[in-house]
């Protein structure tokens, strides 16, 4: 009997991932597998110099040095910035907190050139800071130039990556039973103490998968780094991109995304662990932890953080809203209206508004591509038991950590060559956002199948429903709303999606972050104003998207 | 020992304790009790510094404590579902208490050594406490929170978490352990058969007030509102007319003396009512209670009928003889006239449950004695 059923659920688990697992072979493992092939045997026969190259070159020393230490202060700075935030999001109740907590989540799904962009307009000398600075000075003021230096790098991925934090541990702390810390503080501990000796380590699961997360976030930042950074200044993915679309050099940008790789793998193998070792806590409903700020201190210290927060996270977007209405003159839809008018589309080599078509048409069509492929897995890693589900479970967390450059650098050389030779299809684009959407939608799924408590199932089936019927009756109904986030937030991704994408979109069909990033990098005001007028649309539409999640109210976007 | 006055303590609108003055004696143990919500646990949370009081003075042994911060105040309080830091072993949890103190390490081994020792968990000092059992966690929690040897002990519930098993072993033990370490304790408990078995002074609290102090046996004579009859679980009558210190009961007169003339409450004493039979007849004084039965459970030692008299609320009777009559049969009961107390109007005549919902309010009992409750 036990038998049987063990063998019905693994045929069920192989027939749900019969997709997923294609989908992952073809799209994913044969583009990494062709860019190992190219990095070390560049030639059609194993040739380790290219390695040495990056051994040796000291270049490439300094670009991957300087990726893993920017990567480690962003962490360090999105911890230090993201702990109060997460301890006053999750503990303190004050009005506004709900709207706050979602409102936080937007930075995290904006797209890489939208924030790019925003903290150009914030750290360039037409800033508003710079404006201020001379209106208060006159002449004799200062003119801060904070692009193109690691300032401005590492400020940008605290703003990206808070929400990560704020979520992550916020999550956990909300479910910690205060009561625990309350002992503490009877049984003689400080305040201070209390903190390090119970707090800390009950959230240290939380602390260091966030860690994680935004360690490979950071570590494989590209969009930000390309429009922020300057000489000296590249990662790794960058330096992919250059090698691949300045150098033309394939055998440098392979084995610059194999070193990208195995760096990686190996944290996606440090998170593993950490996941793994969590200990079971007295975990109590969150509604019981939070309550309204008591003395005098906890009012100051919830002030402090709602001003951090309003500082880092809406004055880059108000500033990019305002850079997109100035005409150097006063406030117009100049750049708006330059922007889709016929007469500036050589910049982009078509009008503005096919950008925008572009995207929504490829945002979609990856959307549901992630979704079929997201929710199969999902369903599959929801039925399979012990061993089957921890691989599936691990197999999916691969390309989350797998960066949108080398997917695209992948697609480019791997699917050029009969039997798959896609090049110039119009396909590549969505099916690449598609594949680095895919585990945001099982990280969004997972959590609810996993959650339906197993005696609802058995209930049906006792009551005599088929597995076909329970999943309809049961797990569809209360997955629904988990559908909908899932399905928001890769559509967000997809849209947003620049990493890839500017490997694979063809000159004629521009997304809306492609053709943001050429008219960056184009000389002039006016050039500079359409990129402000386009991200402000980007950032809309995406927002658009969160928002509509949000009404959803299903709080697992940016968790991990 | 520890002084409360006057003290106030509420949750941005919610009152949760309101003009509470209360003391617990040196080494004595006094039972909070209460049904949920009555604002018991707040008095433990503000004595320890948890809450901040709104209005009210704490002292102990002379020391204000209030102002002071809870790891300042040398108190011990053991959580409700215990609290223990589930990153810790065992003996980790019991030695925080010491170590926050400051002690050295041999003292603060031998501390949690004797601690663990009181409560009989020796054998376990190095498992971490995720792998308890319930009742060894109530056990570890105790331990822990008398390791700092503080001046003054509170329980919180101590045994809510815990099957009926448990709770009979531990309830057994915790009165050797509160001798053995001498110390003041506050211990509160929703169960009047825990504050029973524990207390040297029994205080009841009723939405955030202090219904009465008493010892347990006086609280038991001489209870003084229908809340604190109707949580100890007595019968009580509503509105009887009293005259001339005689209240006229549905089987016949109680004698109340002292008690001015007007309606009263009465409430019958554990006692005042017994099951009747040829061996035990009705004894001379006794009031004859005619009534048919209408549930009768088996309790182990004694059988208890669930009987309806013909008039006046049901009664319930531990019977011990041979013979039972089962449900429908007529019984008689005997009233031990007596056995009755009159008590203080209190507004709740309702019982505590039903509230202001449906009983109207209605102005103290002494002044408008005549007042009928619907």
């Amino acid at each position: 009997m036990n038998a049987a059923r063990t063998r019905s659920r693994r045929g069920t688990t192989a027939a749900l991932l019969t997709v997923p697992a294609a989908f992952l072979a073809v799209f994913f493992l044969y583009p990494v597998a062709t860019i190992v092939v190219t990095g070390l045997a560049p030639e059609g026969h194993p040739e380790l110099g290219v390695l040495g190259r990056v051994v040796t070159d000291p270049s490439v020393r300094e670009v991957a040095w300087f990726t893993l230490w920017q990567a480690l202060l962003s962490t360090a700075a999105t911890l230090a910035v993201g702990l109060p935030g997460a301890y006053v999001l999750s503990r303190i109740d004050f009005r506004g907190r709900r709207l706050l907590q979602a409102g936080v989540t937007i930075p995290f799904v904006l797209p890489t050139v939208v924030v790019g962009s925003a903290f150009l307009a914030l750290l360039g000398p037409r800033s508003p800071v710079n404006a201020a600075l001379s209106a208060l000075l006159g002449e004799a003021a200062p003119t801060l130039d904070l692009r193109r230096t690691v300032t401005a790098i590492l400020v940008a991925h605290v703003f990206f990556n808070y929400a990560v934090v704020v979520r992550t541990v916020g999550g956990l702390w909300s479910l910690i039973d205060p009561r625990v810390e309350d002992a503490a503080r009877v049984l003689g501990a400080s305040r201070w103490r209390t903190f390090r000796e119970v707090t800390l380590p009950l959230l240290r699961p939380a602390i260091a998968s966030a860690a994680a997360i935004v360690f490979l976030f950071t570590f494989t930042s590209f969009g930000v780094i390309l429009l922020l950074g300057g000489p000296g200044r590249a990662t790794i993915e960058v330096e992919i991109h250059r090698a691949t679309t300045q150098l033309l050099d394939l055998p440098l940008a392979s084995t610059l995304a194999l070193l990208q790789l195995v760096a990686v793998v190996a944290s996606l193998l440090v998170y593993g662990r950490l996941q793994r070792r969590t200990t079971t806590q007295p975990l109590v409903g969150s509604a019981t932890t939070l309550r309204a700020p008591r003395s005098r201190g906890e009012r100051w210290f919830l002030r402090a953080n709602l001003v951090l927060v309003a500082a880092l996270l809406l004055a880059p977007l108000l500033v990019l809203v305002e850079r997109s209405l100035s005409t150097g003159a006063g406030y117009a839809l100049t750049n708006y209206r330059n922007l889709f008018s016929a007469e500036r589309a050589t910049v982009l080599a078509v009008p503005a508004g096919e950008a925008v078509r572009n995207s929504l048409v490829f945002g979609v069509a990856a959307t549901a591509v992630a979704f079929v492929v997201g929710g199969l897995a999902a369903t599959a890693a929801t039925v399979s038991r012990g061993r089957a589900a921890d691989l599936v479970d691990r197999a999916l967390m691969v390309p989350l950590g797998t960066s949108a450059v080398t997917v695209g650098f992948g697609f480019l050389i791997a699917l050029r060559h009969p039997p798959l030779d896609l090049r110039g299809s119009v396909l590549l684009v969505p099916v690449a956002q598609a594949l680095i959407a895919t585990p945001f939608v099982v990280r969004t799924l997972l959590p609810v199948l996993r959650s339906i408590d197993e005696r609802l199932r058995e209930a049906a089936a006792v009551l005599g429903a088929t597995p076909a019927r329970i999943w309809r009756e049961v797990d569809l109904p209360i997955v629904g709303r988990a559908a909908l986030v899932a399905a928001g937030f890769s559509f967000a991704i997809a849209v947003g999606e620049f990493g890839a994408t500017v490997f694979l979109a063809r000159a004629n069909l521009p997304t809306m972050p492609t053709a943001i990033f050429r008219l960056l990098g184009r000389p002039g005001a006016a050039n500079f104003g359409e990129a402000m007028a386009m991200s402000t649309l980007l950032m809309l539409v995406t927002a658009a998207a969160i928002v509509a999640i949000d009404r959803l109210r299903i709080g697992q976007v940016g968790r991990f | 020992m520890l002084r409360i006055t006057d003290l106030s303590v509420s949750y941005g609108d919610h009152v949760a304790v309101t003009g509470l003055s209360l003391d617990a004696p040196d080494g004595k143990v006094l039972c909070v009790l209460g049904p949920s919500g009555s604002g018991k646990s707040t008095v433990l949370r503000a004595v320890a510094g948890l809450e901040p009081p709104r209005a009210g003075t704490i002292e102990l042994d002379g020391t204000r404590l209030d102002g002071l911060r809870p790891d300042q105040r040398d108190v011990g309080l053991m959580f409700q579902e215990h609290a223990l830091f589930p990153h810790r072993s065992v003996d980790e949890n019991v030695a925080f208490g010491p170590r926050m103190r400051g002690l050295g390490r041999a003292t603060v081994r031998r501390r949690v050594e004797e601690a663990l020792a009181l409560v009989d968990m020796s054998a376990t000092a190095r498992r971490p406490v995720t792998e308890l059992s319930g009742g060894e966690r109530q056990r570890v929690a105790l331990a822990r929170s008398i390791a700092p040897r503080p001046k003054l002990l509170m329980l919180d519930e101590p045994l809510g978490s815990l099957d009926r098993t448990l709770q009979t072993r531990l309830l057994e033990d915790l009165p050797h352990v509160f001798r053995e370490l001498g110390t003041t304790v506050v211990y509160v408990t929703h169960d009047q058969h825990e504050a029973l078995a524990l207390a040297d002074r029994v205080a009841v609290m009723r939405d955030g007030r202090l219904e009465q102090v008493d010892e347990p046996a006086a609280l038991w004579r001489a209870p003084r509102t229908t809340f604190v009859a109707d949580f100890l679980g007595l019968t009580y009558l509503t509105a009887l007319p009293v005259r001339d210190g005689v209240a006229s009961g549905p089987w016949g007169p109680l004698p109340v003396p002292g008690t001015p003339d007007g309606e009263h409450d009465v409430v019958l004493l554990p006692g005042a009512v017994r099951a009747t039979d040829p061996q035990r007849p009705r004894r001379p004084g006794e009031l004859a209670v005619p009534a048919y039965v209408a549930d009768r459970r088996f309790a182990g030692d004694h059988v208890r009928l669930v009987a309806t008299p013909d008039a006046g609320p049901r009664l319930s009777v531990a019977v011990r003889s041979e013979v039972v009559p089962a449900p429908g049969d007529r019984c008689e009961l005997a009233l031990d006239p007596r056995a009755v107390r009159v008590l203080e109007d209190d507004g709740a005549a309702d019982g505590p449950l039903a509230l202001t919902l449906t009983s109207p309010s209605r102005p103290s009992s002494s002044e408008h004695p005549a007042q009928e409750p619907s």
